[in-house]
């Protein structure tokens, strides 16, 4: 090819750059990132008046007798308290459920499944699992636990349920803590002698631990806050005593704020509650963010370090 | 001893690895034969019967029919391809409209037969009775009766679920309402979704994106009820009045809190997106001359097109299937949507308010699995379209 | 006549004081190759002429850089206006995901060029000037990422061209290559000293003797050596350099 026939100086032609375009475009850069600015402001408002709105109608109501009293006079005084309790359990039920098998689940899908179509299929339908809408988990509990299993309405049909619901969650921050341990690690004790799965156990497992933990806590708080899957497994509109045994049904937070403030028999005399519910759900929501942040901040610390 | 533990766990991971896999399996099993038993029904109620006059030649009516005549909005069989006949409609109710209680029996013993004889007397006469109640032999016409069709179901523009004799499952108003509502939804997030992506990725300094993060995630992090809730005592007393409604409940205030409720996803991975746009890219535009936001809308968004679109569709999934914040704040009219102020209703609301009072097994509980049914499916194709756009992406960038 | 000049010139990241107290003058037209070991601050330096490292957060300069005479981090100095006039071109191509055409029209657009006939001669100039016109010019709406690697790179230099700078930088436009491509883009380099001054990063001492006028020898931040690049390959005057040109280190 020669090269050199079809040269021609490209400076004899060179471009007359329209003036103050320069200008124009800066300008226009300037709006833009504004607007965005702006939005992005907007949003935090958002949060903040949804926050600062509920806190502020709620700080009042709350007291330990709000917190530690059952409902009484159809529901319109009392407190929360088998409701806290019903959340407790109902977190404590699908961690159950959920921690072990989503745990064990991605380092299968890490550690032992062998590269290719096994994965990528289980990746597709944890996926598919986690954009399953919530209502269509409580149609399942339903039909699989309470009916066709015979738990009937019951915290261990509330827990499965949640726990399945939460599952997609737990395996796939598992899978990612654990693809970001180099090979290099397992290497090294691997050929020290140790089998695999005393490597996975001692090795990659607490190194990972951190960052699972986050993801375990970030799916509890998606839980406690979860009531469709509940509406028709466990939830109870009133139980004011608390329950003893898996078989019971029981109240919890979000169930209770749903009917407080849908189907009260006596609005005037509900709000209160129905803010004060509000707010020991967010606070929930802030402990458990709190805590994944913290968890995170000391993971990366601990990265720095190495 | 040793190699059997391993072995053993080596069972219990694989079989845990494919859980998720038994779940959607199971979930599909359940759904289905919950939601399919809805076809083995009948349009008319279990047991009973629509007995007509012998000189009334109609023979089929379906349950829109059904319903609109015994609602008198049908008042004259010729309207529905009978004879020129004004309709009188008889439920069992009217008994003693017609008879006496002592003509009638104790136990209703004779109502049967009474009943039979006014049909049989009345040309223009429909009567919604046990079919026990009949006497065998009546000199009677009664309107055939056979099963739910898809049709009438998926294309059905009314949904009546405990309409009697007749229930209406026409599903296409749940439809429309769970998308217009999602539709207006993303409207709204879009340009907020995208406009905070950006800011998060390429303006803000990283002490303004450590202040951003948290404030997205706890937005992700607000149970759906308290959106509800939120939305209930704020929003809707706030579009009754700014948009003069007779109910604030509507559409527009559900698609606003669902519009809030979506924006973590999209900001999430567009924002995961646009980070992922190589640096060579940028510092190659830049040198060219172009501005930081030609830099932005030239370069970054358009290579980080199929991220940003993954998080648009997931966002219109989670709004899709979102249940309870919808459920408190759209007002629930089974209707048709028309404009966004007027209430509607959405599949998982539905789904949510109905099935504690529908009696297990019955035609209205099976039309609400096949609700989730659709729903699932709904959902399921979102996810394989995510899935597509990021593997064609994955491919792209290899 | 110099063209680009600069004056004891520092430049830390943070608390790394990464160019030390470099003096230089760059004539017009010639082309000057920075050679040295890995992470002695060349492509740093490189980067000071068109601002490239301003991105960089807690970085700092001290001293000055005059092109055409006029200090390009004075104040009034805008950023866009300095890059169209110093182009650049990177390490490994990294053409737009856009089509070969948009991709060399790119510098012109984002300058405010609209008019097409303009945009289209000038895309048709540039890529004869990079010696890629024949290969692409039945194809200039296929996407640059069909191009192999050296055509990229080609294609890089003409879409940097296209704006038609005075300066080009390149920051080691050749090791990403096969040794084909780089001796495409070598004789190009030859070609384009007409048109403009030309800066280049390399890696490789026998690319800096066969396409540069003068040599500057960079060592540990600070600038060893500079003059013709005939006296630093046959008799440099620092021992170091003389190590580093023989192999004996980096």
């Amino acid at each position: 090819m020669d090269t050199t026939s079809n040269r021609q100086t490209s400076a004899g032609n060179a471009p007359s750059y329209p003036a103050g375009y320069s200008v124009r475009k800066r300008r226009s850069q300037k709006m833009a990132f504004t607007i965005f600015r702006i939005l992005s402001l907007f949003i935090v408002l958002v949060l903040f008046a949804i926050l600062g709105f509920i806190i502020y109608k709620g700080a009042g109501v709350i007291s330990w007798d709000f917190l530690t009293k059952a409902p009484s006079d159809g529901m319109t005084s009392g407190g929360i308290f088998p409701a806290i309790v019903g959340t407790l359990l109902l977190m404590l039920g699908s961690a159950i459920v959920a921690f072990p098998i989503g745990i064990m689940s991605g380092v299968y899908m890490n550690e032992y499944a062998s590269r290719g179509w096994v994965v990528k299929f289980i990746r597709l339908m944890t996926n598919n699992l986690s954009g399953v809408p919530s209502i269509v988990f409580g149609l399942f509990g339903m039909a699989l636990f309470v009916k066709y299993l015979g738990f009937g309405d019951s915290i261990l049909a509330g827990s499965l349920t949640l726990g399945l619901l939460s599952l997609p969650l737990v395996i796939r921050t598992t899978e990612e803590a654990l693809k970001d341990i180099p090979d290099g690690i397992r290497e090294g004790s691997l050929a020290l002698g140790a089998t695999k799965l005393q490597t996975i156990w001692k090795v990659v497992l607490p190194m990972g631990m951190p960052r699972i933990i986050t993801g375990l806590i970030l799916s509890l708080g998606r839980v406690s806050g979860e009531t469709a899957p509940i509406l028709f497994t466990c939830a109870a509109y009133f139980f004011p005593q608390l329950p003893t045994s898996i078989f019971d049904q029981c109240m919890a937070l979000p169930y209770h704020l749903y009917v407080i403030s849908t189907s009260g028999t006596d609005i005037e005399a509900q709000q209160p509650i129905a803010y004060g519910t509000a707010l020991v759900l967010i606070i929930i929501v802030l402990i458990i963010n709190l805590l994944a942040g913290l968890m995170r901040k000391h993971f990366e610390k601990r990265l720095k370090i190495k | 001893m040793k190699r059997f533990l391993e072995k053993a766990v080596k069972w219990l991971l694989t079989a845990s690895g494919f859980v998720t896999s038994a779940v959607i399996l199971l979930i599909i099993g359940f759904l289905f034969t919950e939601g399919a038993g809805l076809f083995r029904e009948h349009v008319i109620e279990e047991g009973y019967v629509l007995a007509l006059n012998r000189e009334n030649p109609v023979k089929r009516m379906n349950a829109a029919q059904i319903k609109a005549v015994f609602d008198e909005d049908v008042t004259n069989w010729k309207e529905i391809g009978g004879p020129d006949l004004p309709i009188v409609t008889f439920r069992l109710e009217d008994a003693d409209r017609y008879f006496s209680e002592e003509a009638l029996g104790k136990q209703y013993e004779n109502a049967g037969a009474l009943i039979a004889g006014l049909v049989a007397d009345n040309p223009g006469m429909v009567a919604f009775v046990p079919e026990s109640m009949i006497p065998e032999g009546a000199d009677l016409n009664f309107i055939e009766d056979r099963t739910i069709s898809p049709g009438e179901v998926f294309a059905g523009a009314e949904w009546f679920p405990t309409a009697t004799p007749a229930p209406l499952f026409g599903m296409w108003p749940l439809l429309a309402g769970t998308l217009w509502v999602s539709l207006f939804a993303i409207l709204f997030a879009l340009p907020f979704g995208i406009s905070i992506a950006v800011y998060m990725a390429e303006v803000a300094s990283e002490r303004v994106r450590g202040f951003l993060k948290p404030v997205i995630e706890l937005l992700n992090g607000i149970p759906s009820v308290v959106y509800g809730f939120f939305g209930l005592i704020v929003i809707v007393p706030l579009l009754q009045q700014v948009f003069g409604l007779p109910v604030g409940e509507s559409g527009l205030a559900g698609s606003i809190v669902l519009a809030i409720m979506a924006l973590p996803t999209i900001v999430t991975v567009a924002e995961d997106a646009m980070r992922n746009c190589p640096r060579s890219l940028r510092e190659a535009s830049l040198a060219l001359g172009a501005t930081k936001w030609q830099t932005v809308s030239r370069v970054v968004i358009p290579s980080s097109m199929s991220g940003i679109a993954s998080g648009v569709v997931l966002g219109i999934g989670r709004a899709v299937g979102e249940t309870m914040a919808v459920l408190m704040v759209t007002g629930n009219a089974a209707v048709v949507p028309t404009s966004i102020l007027e209430p509607l209703r959405t599949i998982p609301a539905t789904i949510a308010a109905e099935l504690g009072e529908a009696p297990a097994g019955g035609a209205h509980y099976q039309s609400l699995f096949l609700l989730g049914v659709i729903l699932f499916f709904i959902t399921f194709f979102i996810n394989l379209c995510v899935e597509f756009i990021s593997s064609r992406n994955r491919a792209k960038n290899r | 006549m110099e063209k680009i000049e600069a004056k004891d010139v520092n430049f830390y990241y943070g608390d790394f004081h990464a160019l030390k107290g470099i003096s230089m003058e760059i004539p017009q037209n010639k082309v000057v190759a920075f050679i040295g070991p890995s992470g002695c601050g060349k492509s740093t330096f490189l980067r000071l002429f068109n601002r490239m490292n301003d991105l960089v957060p807690g970085s700092r300069l001290e001293g000055q850089i005059l092109i055409d005479g006029q200090d390009i981090y004075g104040p009034g100095v805008q950023v866009d206006e300095l890059r169209k006039n110093v182009g650049m071109v990177f390490q490994r191509p990294n053409p737009f995901p856009k089509s070969i055409f948009d991709n060399i029209a790119y510098g012109l657009r984002v300058n405010g060029i609209k008019d097409k006939e303009f945009i289209a001669h000038r895309v048709e100039e540039s890529l004869k000037g990079a010696a890629l016109w024949d290969e692409v010019k039945d194809k200039l709406n296929a996407s640059a990422y069909a191009l192999s690697g050296g055509q990229q790179q080609r294609l890089c230099i003409a879409r940097a061209m296209a704006v038609s700078p005075s300066v080009l930088l390149m920051d080691e436009p050749a090791s990403a290559l096969d040794p084909i491509s780089t001796a495409k883009v070598e004789e190009l380099i030859c070609e384009l000293r007409n048109e403009v001054t030309i800066v280049i990063v390399t890696h490789n001492m026998q690319q800096a003797s066969r396409v540069s006028d003068r040599t500057a020898f960079f060592y540990m931040g600070e600038m060893v050596e500079y003059d013709d690049t005939k006296v630093i390959f046959t008799n440099p005057h620092k021992e170091a350099t003389q190590n580093y040109i023989t192999g004996r280190f980096g």
